[in-house]
């Protein structure tokens, strides 16, 4: 195993389990965007260049933002109360181990699992374009759609409701 | 002969390269375009601190500074010497950090600020086969690191404990956000016509010329609308005059990094004026033909002559700018990001598409011309109609 | 250990840290930054079968991850309006006082 891809994997399941475990939000959504960023570069490990990039375009660019301005507009960014957790955290804690080790019996002893390493796959943008325009092309149109509902719809729904008709701009973006 | 000046640079890194083992190869080869970008970039910005401080002031009517020219001797240099003190301060003034701080976060946002725009400079083509990495999708790997730099301006503004330093990050993040736009559906129309988000490619695509004159695309109807909106939308990305609400003096102290001194600020600094000449750099390399020369009798000069050349003229028309408009209010940069800009670079796509479609005759020229100039006129005549200049309206937050 | 079961392995942890996260803590923000980790853990499982599987000629896995972060962007959107809205109405984000439907 590449030594450069363990350091990335570390470095992103630190970040995941810091995110998840911080007392304070806006660290969580900061670790949150190194763990994001670590996902992109493990990308890029796996020749995968196009969505490694928008991966960071649009989680760390945008997502992690977003994340942060709801953080400050629902003045989430003082000291919290007394506790973090819910009241039924064993159980969730349990069943995510289940779920952990399920998952990695499943992966260790699978006989599903190719031995050997095809060769990279040549995944060049003019590929990529040309499967969105041929084969994925009604998928791409149906993302248009979705994008486009989405981003109404949150303004909607974000929307300050009082007698004046006066537009916030809040929660809009992406 | 005039191409071994050309490519100077490169059979230097070969040479130099070639005397290791062919396992460190790329990590040296790596290392010493690091080591070339790290050095010429921060020497052009600190040329560039002082000419701005010059050009402004004979702007203003006043000249700029003109005494320090080399230390400890009488040599006055125009003042072009300004930089070593000034950076000499930078360094040793007292680091002060607040007391309510959140130390951790207050220290990285100078560090996650300045890795990404260092990172952008990897794709740019700075003369002929000079690309650090020339990667396929270059152009988003451009767009990616400029959206990483608004982590950093949050981090910044909220890790001060400063309302002020707040509502200048927010500030500095929505319009980084909503001029990203425009920027990104400007690079668009380039894309389309060319077919590749390749850098280099982009440039190769300019490096023909008829009558003597290149292939720029400014040189075309969608392509001068397309690099104007850049233009104006990379001025914004880089908060400069006249989109520098977030930090200007008189209206916010210095926003997002009001609680950062000495080291810390010069990073600041360092790291928002490098972020400006990323984003130059990548204007010139999609529409001003990147190392290419406009004039087909002039293409014994260095290419990367050509790209600095183009930088530095470019630079000085922002100076320029800022020395003479005065600055958006934040409604203002809002409207004309979304309502203004954001329509015209849809339209000017529309153009570039039927450009690309057409044949290559003067009907196609007139065509495009009189759809970029009717769009441009019914937008700007509509949107002053709007405008009540009437008593004002006041919306408290709450 | 194949470079497949790795990655795997890595996307199983995300995910698990993931759910613990989303199903463990209160505040509603966080349960969504554990809802987007868990589906860049089954992205980052997508790109792992898609190199490494047959036929990566075929850009299914790749694709499909495109499209699924489109679809992440829109959900966080779409669920962090929610949240301020329901924080302008109830004044807090706390999962555990937004429990009965009465207004």
């Amino acid at each position: 195993m590449p030594p450069f891809f363990i350091i990335t994997g570390i470095v992103t399941l630190l970040g995941a389990a810091f995110a998840m475990s911080l007392r304070n939000l806006v660290h969580c959504a900061l670790a949150m965007a190194v763990a994001f960023s670590g996902i992109a570069a493990l990308y890029l490990q796996l020749d995968a260049q196009f969505v490694g990039f928008a991966e960071i375009l649009v989680y760390v660019g945008a997502i992690a933002i977003l994340i942060v301005f709801a953080i400050l507009l629902t003045r989430s960014g003082e000291a919290p109360e007394k506790s973090v957790l819910t009241s039924g955290w064993m159980a969730g804690i349990a069943v995510s181990a289940m779920v952990f080790t399920m998952l990695g019996w499943a992966v260790l002893n699978s006989s599903a699992i190719p031995k050997e390493t095809p060769p990279a796959p040549v995944a060049t943008v003019k590929n990529v374009g040309d499967a969105l325009m041929t084969k994925f092309v009604l998928p791409l149109e149906i993302i248009g759609l979705v994008l486009t509902a989405a981003m109404i719809g949150a303004v909607i729904i974000a929307l300050k409701e009082d007698s004046q008709k006066s537009k916030s701009e809040d929660g809009g973006q992406q | 002969m005039f191409d071994k000046f050309d490519q100077i640079f490169v059979t230097a890194l070969h040479w130099l390269v070639s005397f290791l083992p062919e396992g460190l190869r790329p990590f040296v080869s790596a290392l010493i375009c690091i080591a070339f970008v790290m050095s010429v970039f921060p020497g052009v910005f600190a040329l560039t601190t002082v000419l701005e401080r010059k050009i402004l002031g004979r702007i203003q009517n006043r000249y700029g500074p003109n005494r320090v020219g080399i230390p400890f001797t009488k040599i006055r240099l125009c003042g072009f010497g300004q930089f070593i003190p000034d950076g000499i301060k930078s360094l040793t003034k007292e680091d002060i950090v607040p007391r309510a701080a959140d130390k951790v976060v207050h220290f990285l946002a100078p560090v996650v600020m300045l890795v990404p725009v260092l990172l952008a400079y990897a794709v740019l083509p700075f003369g002929k086969h000079m690309t650090i990495t020339d990667y396929d999708a270059g152009l988003l790997f451009f767009f990616a690191v400029g959206g990483a730099v608004e982590v950093s301006v949050f981090m910044a503004g909220w890790s001060s404990r400063n309302k002020y330093s707040l509502l200048g990050a927010m500030r500095a993040i929505a319009q980084m956000v909503s001029y990203e736009i425009p920027l990104i559906l400007s690079a668009v129309t380039v894309v389309m016509v060319v077919g590749s988000l390749n850098l280099s490619e982009i440039v190769k695509h300019q490096n023909n010329y008829t009558f003597g004159i290149a292939h720029w695309h400014v040189f075309t109807p969608w392509g001068l609308v397309g690099f104007i909106l850049f233009f104006i939308a990379s001025l914004a990305e880089s908060n400069r005059t006249p989109f520098d609400l977030p930090e200007a003096e008189s209206e916010i102290i210095a926003g997002y990094f009001t609680e950062y001194s000495g080291f810390k600020f010069a990073l600041f600094f360092l790291g928002e004026y490098l972020g400006m000449f990323a984003i130059i750099g990548l204007g010139i390399t999609l529409f001003l033909g990147g190392w290419t020369s406009p004039v087909s009798f002039l293409t014994w000069i260095p290419s990367y002559l050509w790209f600095l050349s183009k930088l530095m003229t470019i630079v000085f028309v922002f100076i320029w700018i800022r020395g003479t408009l005065p600055r958006l209010r934040m409604d203002q940069l809002m409207n004309f990001a979304w309502k203004f800009m954001l329509p015209l670079a849809l339209i000017n796509i529309l153009v570039a598409g039927i450009w690309h479609y057409m044949a290559a005759d003067w009907p196609r020229w007139l065509v495009c011309s009189a759809i970029i100039f009717g769009a441009y006129a019914i937008l700007g005549r509509g949107l002053m109609q709007n405008q009540n200049f009437g008593k004002r309206i006041y919306r408290y937050a709450e | 250990m194949t470079p497949l079961q790795a990655c795997l392995l890595i996307s199983a942890l995300l995910f698990a840290i993931g759910f613990a996260g989303a199903v463990t803590r209160r505040h509603a923000i966080l349960v969504l930054i554990g809802i987007e980790l868990m589906l860049n853990a089954a992205n980052l499982n997508l790109i792992a079968f898609w190199r490494f599987g047959p036929h990566p000629e075929a850009l299914t896995g790749f694709i499909f991850v495109l499209f699924s972060m489109a679809m992440a962007g829109a959900e966080a959107a779409v669920g962090l309006a929610l949240i301020i809205a329901i924080y302008r109405h109830k004044k807090t984000s706390n999962l555990d006082e937004v429990k009965e439907l009465k207004g």
